[in-house]
């Protein structure tokens, strides 16, 4: 075989896998928008976003409740994920001893591979049952869906963020030290700031796994359609209502729930954008 | 006259001085009993073949070898004749005995919070007083007239040249009293290396300097006295013109003279 023939082989199978990606990721759009736009269009896009009623029984099609569900349960899972996870990496990157990060690393590297069930069960026998018994409500909640929603953004949060510490060249912190600043304060005001667009990037992918999870929120959160007034009332979110009716929803109502999908598309493509935005502005 | 020399430098107590220093990278042994001072208001030139401990010794001196895991020293330090690992706290000594590096390492941020960073380190906050520093710290490092309007910009934008110069201004701007130069030309065109070996010149009324170089021409043009290491050893110190011209030790005469390096 010739080298050339080898060159032009290895590029058509690298080639033709990157097509079946990119392949499989149209599909996904056609068959969103194929399949949810008739049903957006015969709903009527303001009364879809914005109507507070869902009855599908009654042809009511109103996801405003799951859209403020979906955002709820993803800024109580920053709250609690993203100060937790942030200050983790920096300890992991800058404070903690060899052997501790030694022992600490595959800990969180083991968070990101339990299954999301798994984290569900975790949450309905311990987090529920905790704060029935010691909160109002009966435990099934937007803060049982935060506080294990923060737990499940922890790996994200904190090996995208400390991959951004770490890269941050030695010599800036040497530079601070050369000056006198001791070894919190180069760590704080010199190497935080460089490292800003990778933490700022680690905090937004934590916001995609959360908006996105469904199985753990389905088990822990209550589901009800309901804009929640306490943190400790039921919520219902995008992903929720969508794996909740899935099964037997028909017609419109299917139709309706697979438009719940295009916006949580939406929502997901605007994080990416984001994303790419800070990437980019830190490139220059 | 050589003799004279020699003698009255040392009588004047020197700045900073070394007193059998012994420095072990785990097993290799850097440094091997090195004896040396460091006159007050003068430039010292650290000369030799690459990995003979110039840098080590350097770092010796502001202890940035604490970092390094594994590395033990043995000998002792001095600042004004205070002992600089047992009587100097750390981050003051660091202070006093600022550093610039041979690659230019501004920090990702403004010019001005890069000369800055030091003084607010030391417990400047005042608004004024700052701009006070900066503006003395930039002058001292010839960098006022080019930059003084581009304050806010990102010091990352400034050529290489000028982040070197800026570094010289933001070590400058904690009021050191030593400054160490490791090869802090080698990096830079012909053009920024002038300005900073004029700079060298003018500083050294303020400021007691020892700089690594690997240029011997340099090391004639800017230092009032050299030490030459091979191997982690000093083998030899005096006045630049001596050391260049009559050495005593002849592996120093077939260094300077380009025989090996
Ligand atoms: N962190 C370290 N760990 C182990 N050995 C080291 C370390 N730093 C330096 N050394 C070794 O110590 C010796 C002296 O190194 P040093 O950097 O002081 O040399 P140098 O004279 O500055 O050389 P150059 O002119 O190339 O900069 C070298 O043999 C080097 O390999
Ligand atoms: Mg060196």
């Amino acid at each position: 075989m010739s080298a050339k023939f080898k060159e032009k082989l290895a590029s058509a199978l690298f080639g033709f896998t990157a097509a079946v990606s990119i392949l499989a990721v149209a599909l996904i759009c056609l068959f969103l928008f194929l399949n949810g736009v008739p049903a957006l269009a015969d709903i009527g896009l303001p009364e879809f976003l914005f109507g507070s009623t869902w009855q599908p029984s009654s042809g009511i099609y109103g996801i405003f409740p799951m859209i403020v569900g979906s955002i709820y349960v993803t800024a109580g899972a920053m709250i609690v994920g993203v100060p937790t996870g942030l200050l983790t990496a920096l300890y992991l990157s800058r404070f903690a001893n060899a052997k501790i990060a030694q022992f600490l690393k595959p800990g969180v590297e083991l968070l990101a591979g339990i299954p999301s069930v798994v984290y569900g069960f975790f949450g309905l026998m311990i987090i529920v049952p905790f704060i029935r018994t010691s909160m109002p409500g009966n435990g099934f909640s937007l803060l049982a869906a935060s506080l294990l929603l923060g737990v499940m953004i922890l790996p994200t949060v904190i090996t995208v963020a400390q991959s951004a510490l770490d890269a941050v060249p030695r010599s800036y912190y040497e530079g601070a030290l050369a000056l006198g600043a001791d070894h919190e304060r180069s760590v704080l005001q010199v190497v935080v700031p460089a490292a800003v667009s990778g933490l700022m990037a680690s905090v937004i992918l934590g916001v995609g796994r959360a908006i996105g999870e469904t199985m753990a929120v389905v088990m822990v959160a209550g589901n009800q359609v309901q804009i929640p007034t306490s943190i400790f009332e039921g919520v219902r979110t995008m992903t929720a209502n969508i794996v909740l009716e899935m099964g037997y929803a028909a017609d419109l109502h299917r139709g309706a729930l697979i438009a719940t999908g295009v916006v949580l598309f939406v929502f997901i493509l605007l994080i990416t954008l984001l994303l790419n935005l800070i990437k980019r502005r830190s490139e220059i | 006259m050589a003799k004279l020399e020699y003698h009255s430098e040392q009588k004047a107590s020197p700045k900073m001085s070394v007193k059998d220093l012994n420095l072990y990278y785990k097993d290799f042994q850097a440094l091997k009993s090195v004896n040396l001072d460091f006159p007050a208001h003068q430039v010292t030139a650290l000369i030799g073949p690459s990995g003979c401990g110039k840098s080590t010794l350097l770092k010796c001196l502001n202890r940035m070898n604490d970092l390094v895991a594994g590395c033990q020293i043995t000998g002792t330090v001095f600042l004004d004749g205070q002992d600089a690992y047992k009587e100097v706290n750390v981050n003051d000594l660091r202070r006093r005995v600022g550093m610039v590096f041979q690659q230019p390492n501004p920090f990702p941020m403004s010019i001005y919070d890069n000369i800055a960073f030091g003084p607010r380190t030391h417990g400047i906050k005042s608004r004024s007083d700052l701009d006070v520093i900066v503006e003395q710290s930039l002058r001292s490092a010839a960098l006022w007239d080019e930059l003084k309007d581009r304050l806010k910009k990102n010091a990352l934008s400034l050529s290489g040249g000028q982040q070197q110069r800026l570094c010289i201004a933001r070590a400058l701007a904690v009021k050191p009293e030593v400054l160490l130069m490791d090869e802090s030309t080698a990096a830079l065109d012909p053009i920024s290396t002038a300005k900073i070996e004029e700079l060298v010149g003018e500083l050294k009324d303020s400021y007691t300097i020892i700089m690594v170089t690997h240029n011997m021409l340099q090391a004639r043009r800017v230092s009032d006295r050299t030490a030459f290491f091979l191997l982690g050893e000093m083998v030899e110190m005096g006045p630049t013109e001596i050391l260049f011209s009559r050495p005593r030790e002849k592996r120093t005469a077939s260094y300077v003279s380009g025989e090996f390096g």
